[in-house]
């Protein structure tokens, strides 16, 4: 076997130049394989850190995902009952004042409950459609996507008491409405109340902007004439990763329906998925460009190493030492180009990860480039570049190892 | 004394458009310490039987031992394991690895053989280089080489794993006069004082003379398989 190798070395030592071109065209794909992988991910990490930080980790609704089992099932085992659908209950979440205290106990985040109510905020004549967010302003801090993001005012002014509510600096804006002006509140029950609005906010999110009204929880439940109700506890995990895991718990124990965010948001992380696939694919086309200059240099060895090979044939060297011999070489250039690769792609993406620039929509912010760091990009890379290498250095080495010594040995006579 | 080589009946023939009768009907018997001459004009199959021989290639028909062992049933590993360990070639052209020197073209059939150690395989590479008179050429490449010294490392490489059959394949073919008679020498020698079998194509008569037996072929058959008197007389 070193025989072999050294065989091998001292081959593609004798071609340096064509060696050369071979070893950098798998280095850049290595490292741009890498340096890609790097960006993507990088997007990826900081596209669901910001899906995370927005909406809460779990949302537990007063609804069930399935109905009850009905006695009638319990009773006959051929009962089968289709169409059911789960009650729906105007109390919300029964007894929260019990739930929220077991979720206290073990809950490793924050949460909060609020009760969400469909109305109008109306003022001046105009009206908007909005949901109303009836919310405990001691815990709702600990979840809200809203409290850091005031343009005008701020969310402590809820806690003073009082009439008041905040809304988006959109909903304000198709109002007419100012900090300070006092809007009317219509619920779907029809009842009407005036608040006095203490804040703007603007997270970026429209539906948020244009659709909310955060007002205390008391005064929801008034307006939704739903006396001590709460239909929604928000959580904020401080792992946001175990969301299903505490989803699930939550789900078995109360009841009610929990919503970890990897379930909302499944067909956005399904595209991610998809996001993935054509980056591996884009991948392996790079490295299957490589393959093609790996090829090119064993398929040249071969042909020109064609009588070697027979004359190591006939010295009592077996088919089989001729394949690994030819395919080492190929295994060699992968191995050189993915080294030089890996410091290629490092490069790279360090560069990437000092590039710095002005957010044009803004231009308040300076933002860089999301750069993932990960030891699998270059495993992955290195990984495809030794199998291209492999089979592009197989289909010649096969040929060669093949080939009748005497065709060559005569052909040389 | 034991045969090296039983053929009975061996024939080739290549499939091509037309399909070429290579070697046909040969049977001969090659023993120990023979020295071999095969002659014939151009095209009489005198390199293809020799390939036969040295399990280079297969027979379309005909059966063959090398070393009382059939050569039909081997498998292509096998056939190079039989070649590495008992037959070594010498062709007309040297085929020295271009890559490496003189020493390391020989160790390259002991390192695949691997029954010595890498110390005594470059002892005994020295020291058959130096017997054929090689001393001071051995840590050269082949381009660094004359044509004769060339041909005569061919030759130590075919020894390297003391095989006891040499084929050779117009050993002498593209060398000058005085070559030609060093190498001729080391082939006798091989024969005289370390008992080898040396098969031989030549088209040089005056050298087929000076062997122990020709075996003349004429169209892939053997015309004439007799023991040249001459070189009887001289053993005498």
């Amino acid at each position: 076997m070193q025989l072999i190798l050294e065989i091998a070395f001292t081959h593609i030592a004798g071609r340096g130049r064509q060696t050369l071109v071979a070893v950098i065209g798998v280095a850049v794909g290595v490292g741009f394989s890498i340096a890609m992988a790097a960006l993507m991910e990088g997007g990826q990490d900081d596209f669901v850190e910001q899906l995370v930080n927005t909406m809460p980790h779990v949302e537990v609704t007063d609804e069930e995902r399935s109905a009850r089992r009905q006695p009638a099932e319990a009773v006959f085992a051929v009962t089968e009952i289709s169409g059911l659908r789960p009650r729906e209950d105007r109390r919300g979440i029964i007894n929260p004042t019990a739930a929220l205290a077991w979720l206290g106990g073990w809950i490793p985040g924050r949460f909060a409950p609020s009760l969400n109510a469909q109305g109008v905020v109306r003022f001046s004549g105009r009206e908007v459609g909005a949901t109303i967010i009836g919310i405990d302003p001691q815990s709702e801090p600990g979840v809200s996507p809203i409290v850091g993001e005031f343009v005008a005012g701020d969310f402590a002014a809820l806690t003073a008491g009082g009439n008041n509510v905040v809304i988006g600096d959109t909903m304000a804006e198709r109002l007419g409405a100012e900090l300070g002006d006092t809007v009317t509140a219509v619920s779907s029950q029809g009842l009407t109340r005036n608040f006095r609005i203490v804040g703007l906010f603007h997270t970026g999110t429209t539906a948020r902007d244009e659709g909310e009204a955060y007002a205390l929880l008391k005064n929801a439940q008034i307006l939704a004439e739903r006396p001590n109700a709460v239909n929604k506890i928000r959580i904020k995990l401080d792992d946001p990763n175990q969301a299903p895991m505490v989803a699930r718990r939550v789900e078995a124990e109360l009841g009610y329906k929990a919503v970890a965010w990897q379930e909302a948001n499944e067909s956005i992380l399904e595209a991610l998925v998809v996001r993935n696939v054509i980056m591996y694919t884009v991948v392996a086309a790079i490295m299957l460009v490589a393959g093609f200059g790996i090829f090119n240099i064993i398929s040249t060895i071969t042909h020109e190493k064609a009588r070697d090979i027979a004359i190591m044939k006939s010295l009592g060297f077996a088919e089989s030492d001729m394949r690994r011999l030819f395919l080492l070489e190929g295994v060699v250039i992968g191995f050189g180009g993915s080294a030089l690769g890996w410091v290629l792609g490092f490069g790279l993406v360090y560069a990437l990860s000092l590039v710095r620039f002005e957010l044009a929509a803004t231009g308040q912010e300076m933002t860089q480039l999301p750069v993932a760091w990960s030891i699998w990009h270059y495993l992955i890379a290195s990984g495809f570049a030794l199998a291209a290498a492999a089979v592009a250095g197989y289909l010649p080495a096969r040929r060669a190892a093949r080939q009748n010594p005497v065709d060559i040995i005569r052909g040389a006579t | 004394m034991s045969a090296l080589i039983e053929a009975e009946n061996l024939t080739r023939i290549l499939h091509e458009t037309v399909p070429v009768t290579l070697v046909k009907d040969v049977s001969l018997t090659v023993g120990e310490s023979e020295f071999i001459a095969v002659t014939g004009p151009s095209g009489s199959g005198k390199s293809s039987l020799l390939y036969l021989l040295g399990l280079l290639d297969r027979p379309t028909s005909g059966t063959l031992r090398v070393g009382g062992r059939d050569a039909e049933p081997m498998g292509e590993g096998e056939r190079a394991r039989t070649r590495l360990s008992m037959i070594g070639f010498v062709f007309q052209f040297h085929f020295l690895l271009p890559e490496f020197s003189a020493r390391e073209n020989v160790e390259i059939p002991m390192r695949k053989l691997g029954r010595l150690s890498r110390p005594e395989m470059r002892a005994w590479a020295a020291e058959i280089l130096e017997s054929l008179g090689l001393e001071g050429h051995i840590d050269k490449r082949p381009d660094q080489l004359s044509g004769g010294q060339r041909q005569r490392v061919a030759v130590a490489r075919a020894l390297a794993n003391d095989p006891p059959l040499i084929l050779a394949d117009e050993p002498t073919g593209s060398l000058d006069t005085k070559s030609s008679e060093q190498v001729f020498k080391i082939l006798e020698a091989l024969v005289r004082e370390r008992g080898k079998t040396v098969v031989a194509v030549t088209h040089d008569l005056g050298m087929a003379a000076r062997m122990d037996r020709r075996i003349h072929l004429v169209d892939g058959m053997v015309e004439a398989d007799e023991d040249v008197a001459g070189a009887q007389a001289q053993r005498t």
